[in-house]
């Protein structure tokens, strides 16, 4: 790590651990940078890691991330690490936990499901890890083809 | 279980002992369904029957249930002329039906719609078809056929023939089965097999299905062959459809090879998977298996509307 060159934060947030080339997609998800945020977001793909061989580093100024965003988070990166700086300090820092349930977070994709019809209702999908992570609906009882795709 | 006011969405909320309590309910409803004796037990109570897609076996059955215990129904048959098609949400069209009755009926052609109603209905909601869905009480008078026409289901040999891939009846059917001590297979052609994921759960339940392609290789062994029909929209060749419908077609002279005690059921409406010249025969069990769903609707309502216990 000594040769990563990414400028220190402040005070922010610094996602590590994400699977190598899966930065941008963490990016997406989040939906950073924010319109009228001139706040500096550094990205490293590919960065050396003894544990993980590879992988990508997000560090994101003056933001702190809402329990929703980093469960989207561990969906498509479940071994990512959160660490939250303030004043140059790591305040807090932690391992995102993939959910067993997650609701309001992703958009089932059978069209014929009644979520997608414009009912009072949160979403809701129960969550296993096995070789991929799979979301089954709780309504229609069907796997999520995409889960990226599916991410709200 | 305590059946008193829970939903029922899919057959996958049930235990085999759950199955099995509703089924020996079923049995002792059987002369009340015919008309052969007379029931108050639902007195006073009202089910309300929401169709939001058409049916004729469903409905007619849970009506008949209700009124034959006693009960009155109010609802509707289709949705045209009702506030959804002004644009209410089922959500709230689940509240006011809920608020009218003691327990609802729900058929309508999105997946997930029970689901959706069992959360925004303060009284029992019962599934009677969602899209694609789950058919719960479909799979229920499937299983009381199977043990009143064929005596039981644990030993039994069972086919399920035909459209095994996007049936939702066969899929529901297929879990319950794996519940009990039955010899299953698969007989479809390779486009229409059950899914991979079907099989995986039924295996995982303790079933070893068999896959094969051909009645005849079932016909001499089987102790009840599930048809299904195969619809023409599932393939883009008329000829494939036409030659596919032909090979899984029941006949007499297919039946010649079958045991004498085999049944033959069909969720109906039939087209010509079987014969017509079938019906008259001993095998012939698919009409009976539209009669079952009155006593297995019969014994459902009663449990969860905490009538009987």
């Amino acid at each position: 790590m000594k040769d990563l060159k990414l400028t220190p934060i402040k005070n922010g947030t610094v996602i590590d651990h994400i699977e190598a080339g899966m930065a941008m997609k963490v990016i997406k998800i989040l939906g950073i940078p924010e319109p009228d945020s001139h706040s500096i977001i550094s990205i490293a793909m590919y960065v050396h890691s003894e544990k993980m061989g590879y992988k990508d580093l997000i560090k994101i100024e003056d933001r702190e991330l809402k329990k929703k965003e980093v469960n989207k988070i561990s969906l498509i990166s479940p071994n990512a690490s959160i660490v939250i700086i303030e004043k140059e300090i790591v305040k807090n820092k932690y391992w995102v936990s993939l959910p067993k349930i997650i609701k309001g977070l992703a958009k089932c994709s059978n069209p014929n499901c009644i979520t997608n019809k414009g009912e009072p209702l949160e979403t809701e999908f129960s969550v296993t890890n096995g070789k991929d992570i799979k979301l089954r609906c709780l309504y229609c009882d069907r796997n999520v083809t995409d889960v990226l795709e599916s991410i709200v | 279980m305590n059946f008193k006011g829970i939903h029922v969405v899919s057959v996958r909320d049930f235990s085999r002992k759950d199955i099995e309590h509703i089924l020996n309910l079923a049995d002792t409803f059987i002369p009340i369904a015919r008309g052969e004796s007379s029931s108050t037990l639902m007195n006073g109570k009202i089910m309300a029957t929401l169709f939001f897609e058409p049916s004729t076996r469903t409905r007619l059955s849970f009506e008949s249930a209700m009124q034959r215990l006693g009960g009155r129904v109010l609802g509707f048959a289709d949705p045209g002329g009702t506030s959804a098609k002004k644009g209410e949400t089922l959500a709230d069209t689940i509240r006011m039906a809920a608020a009218y009755s003691d327990l609802i009926v729900l058929r309508h052609p999105q997946e997930g719609a029970a689901r959706l109603a069992s959360k925004f209905s303060n009284v029992p909601v019962i599934n009677a078809g969602d899209g694609a869905g789950q058919h719960p009480t479909q799979t229920l008078l499937d299983l009381q056929t199977i043990r009143q026409e064929a005596g039981k289901i644990d030993g039994k040999k069972i086919a399920l023939v035909g459209d095994l891939k996007y049936g939702r009846t066969v899929h529901s059917l297929a879990y319950a089965l794996a519940m009990f001590d039955t010899e299953l297979t698969f007989v479809a052609p390779p486009t229409l097999q059950m899914p991979k994921e079907m099989i995986e759960t039924v295996s995982q339940m303790g079933a070893k299905p068999k896959l094969v392609n051909s009645v005849e290789e079932v016909i001499a062994e089987a102790d009840v062959i599930y048809v299904t029909r195969i619809q023409k929209e599932r393939f883009p060749d008329p000829a494939e459809y036409r030659k596919v419908a032909e090979v899984y077609k029941i006949t007499p002279e297919i039946l010649e090879d079958a045991k004498k005690k085999m049944i033959v059921m069909h969720p109906l409406p039939r087209v010509k998977e079987i014969s017509p010249e079938v019906d008259d025969t001993d095998y012939a069990a698919y009409f009976k298996q539209a009669f079952y769903g009155v006593p297995a609707r019969m014994a459902l309502i009663s449990l969860i509307t905490g009538v009987v216990e």
